[in-house]
């Protein structure tokens, strides 16, 4: 290689490097849950703004939140759940918002937004991005089957009490691998504060979900989606929006199975996805004008309408398919909404019972 | 004449450390560099922050601090869970490598005994699944266990079964994936081993009487041990730590110590305690790798 020649291969090189770093400040990448959003959201935000985003997804907030930890996630915008958010906002894993850059802020929910307070106080470093419940979702025709018409299929004794899982562990009974989700359920069920970190509540959940436990068959955050959706399991311990879209799966697959997704009468957890800019992030301002986009009223109803979970932006409900908008597993009703709670930030040491004790729960030991 | 020979000899020597500083510095950027990190973590308290842990050294104004951490070791004596992990992943490689020996010495040996141009095309034929992605053909296994899947089905229409097998999510299951991930591993290196063979040591114990068997007893089996101890160490080493397959196929039940480091780094956020169960690890590893080298050594020893 001669000088010339030299010269210009080191020019191009470092041509290729400026545009491609050029390029880097257009773009977004954004980590959010798996099965989570719109097909053509994200293309259509790309088209509009000329911004391209390299989409991610993750299923477990553990996952995500050990990446925000090492404090070099790579991600410009991530969806953790409020309980999880409200802990990485104290280790300052994110960076306040600019109100300034997010005209549609207007369109949220202002009683939601003060619910929210309890984790993120004034709202200073999220937005919702899609609420849900964890709750039951069944396979109704096996379960009739299995308990006869009378089956109980409103209340948490299903998932909870010996009698029935003893006839329905045959078609399959599972749970969310989600051990504060699952315990606070059973707390609930039991009578207690769903969000107690007293050890003696903590022992009595531990206790039932230890004497049920050999009738589950796994413990798992995504799986079930396609297992109910294809009739392999019957009932599961799961999240709102995923049994609806298992619903929408086996509907569309025609294979007989019929799959409905309640809010047990008990009462249920109610969780909120947050959209929120990691302290480290390159492109702070693409993703601002991503969660400005996503805030869109028409743009909420299209996700809403695709992934079968419930937003905080009422102006968005005029947008969203009656068949979506009128499902009260969806949107309560105000009176189910009562008795819906929202997890509390965990301290460390009763983050580690829980777990200690979930553990002891899956494995026995 | 001779002083061509000793700049030879000279560029000889200076191309030898070029060429063990290529895996050295390898070995330094892959393996004892991370290996520091995770000793530094084990030994910090875990706390919320950016990273989760507390620093091992502070500067107090002039004062150098080095806060060394030794509760996450206790921790793990204390609670039976950890130890009870260890002794299941031992378990667990340990079968999965007698069962990876079994299948694969009689592979191994049929390939090494086969005519030359046929021998490229079998042992293509083993490597030739690893062109696809470990984690898809992991996730063919659901496909294929699951009580709605390939072989259920299957045996069902044949009117073996009548009920579904439940094979996914058992330990059952866990060994099936296993064995056919790491079954390569021991195959390869057996092979390598029994080609070498000199295959008139054979004929001389059948000229003298022998039969088939005993001269494979005699004289092929001890000679393969090498070999066998080779293989074993590259499938028992890494199914010890192995996390994938028991998460994708295993069931809840089936504690290992992949899981238990995975909780403790991610359900806990306790990246010490976490850093501390792998630091143990890998010191249990370093027992059977030691035992290799001194194995090794002496045949060296024996060979001179």
């Amino acid at each position: 290689m001669n000088l010339k020649s030299r010269v210009s291969a080191i020019a191009f090189a470092v041509g290729t490097v400026v545009s491609f770093s050029a390029q880097a400040e257009d773009v977004v990448h954004f980590y959010n849950w798996s099965d989570y959003i719109d097909e053509a959201t994200l293309p259509n935000f790309e088209e509009e703004t000329g911004i391209s985003v390299v989409y991610d997804v993750f299923d477990s907030n553990e996952v995500l939140e050990a990446k925000l930890l090492s404090g070099q996630s790579g991600f410009d915008l991530v969806v953790p759940t409020n309980d999880f958010l409200g802990k990485q906002i104290q280790a300052g894993a994110f960076m306040p918002l600019d109100r300034e850059q997010l005209p549609n802020w207007s369109n949220l929910d202002p009683q939601m937004m003060a619910q929210l307070e309890t984790v993120d106080p004034g709202n200073q470093y999220a937005v919702p991005y899609m609420w849900g419940t964890t709750g039951i979702g069944i396979n109704e025709d096996k379960v009739k089957a299995a308990l006869g018409e009378d089956a109980p299929i409103n209340s948490w004794s299903l998932v909870f009490e010996k009698e029935y899982l003893e006839k329905l562990e045959s078609c399959g009974v599972v749970a969310l691998d989600a051990p504060t989700e699952v315990m606070s359920s059973a707390m609930n069920y039991l009578g207690l504060d769903p969000n107690s970190t007293d050890r003696d509540d903590i022992q009595q959940a531990t206790d039932l979900l230890l004497d049920i436990r050999p009738h589950y068959r796994y413990f798992h955050s995504s799986k079930y989606i396609n297992d109910l959706a294809n009739g392999d399991i019957c009932v599961v311990i799961g999240w709102s929006g995923d049994i609806a879209q298992a619903a929408a799966r086996a509907e569309e697959a025609d294979n007989g199975v019929n799959v409905s997704y309640i809010i047990p009468k008990e009462g249920a957890l109610m969780w909120f996805d947050m959209l929120a800019i990691p302290r480290d992030a390159k492109n702070p301002e693409g993703a601002h004008t991503l969660i400005n986009y996503l805030m869109r009223p028409e743009v909420t109803a299209d996700i809403t309408n695709y992934v079968w979970y419930a937003n905080a932006n009422p102006a968005s409900m005029p947008m969203v398919d009656p068949e979506v908008a009128n499902d009260e597993s969806i949107f309560p009703t105000p009176e189910v909404r009562e008795k819906l709670w929202l997890p509390k930030v965990l301290d460390q040491r009763t983050t580690r019972t829980i777990t200690r004790s979930w553990n002891k729960i899956k494995t026995g030991q | 004449m001779k002083k061509v020979t000793e700049r030879l000899k000279q560029h000889a020597e200076h191309g030898k450390r070029w060429v063990i500083a290529l895996p050295m510095i390898w070995l330094l950027l892959f393996f004892a560099l991370p290996f520091l990190i995770v000793i530094k973590i084990a030994f910090a308290e875990s706390a919320l922050a950016i990273p989760p842990y507390t620093e091992l050294v502070t500067m107090a104004g002039d004062a150098l601090d080095l806060h060394l951490y030794f509760g996450n070791f206790s921790f793990i004596a204390e609670d039976s869970l950890y130890l009870n992990a260890y002794l299941n992943s031992i378990k667990m490689a340990a079968i999965s490598t007698a069962l990876c020996l079994l299948i694969g010495y009689p592979m191994a040996y049929h390939i090494a005994r086969a005519k030359p141009e046929r021998q490229s095309i079998l042992l293509l034929l083993i490597l030739l699944p690893s062109w696809t992605s470990f984690l898809i053909r992991i996730y063919a296994w659901i496909g294929i266990l699951k009580s709605n899947g390939v072989l259920n089905n299957s045996l069902l229409w044949l009117g073996l079964i009548d009920e579904p097998l439940a094979i996914l999510n058992t330990n059952l299951a866990v060994y099936i994936g296993i064995v056919y991930a790491y079954l390569p591993f021991m195959v390869l290196p057996l092979y390598a081993n029994l080609v070498k063979h000199d295959y008139s040591l054979i004929e001389a114990s059948q000229d003298l009487g022998a039969r088939r068997f005993t001269s494979f007893w005699q004289i092929t089996f001890p000679l393969s041990r090498n070999g066998m101890i080779a293989g074993s160490m590259l499938v028992f080493i890494p199914v010890v730590g192995e996390y994938v397959i028991p998460e994708l196929l295993g069931g809840s039940s089936s504690i290992v110590i992949g899981k238990v480091l995975w909780q403790e780094f991610f359900n806990n956020r306790d990246w010490p305690l976490a850093s501390s169960l792998a630091l143990i690890m890998l010191v249990l590893l370093m027992i059977p790798i030691h035992l290799f080298r001194k194995f090794q050594d002496k045949e060296w020893e024996d060979a001179k």
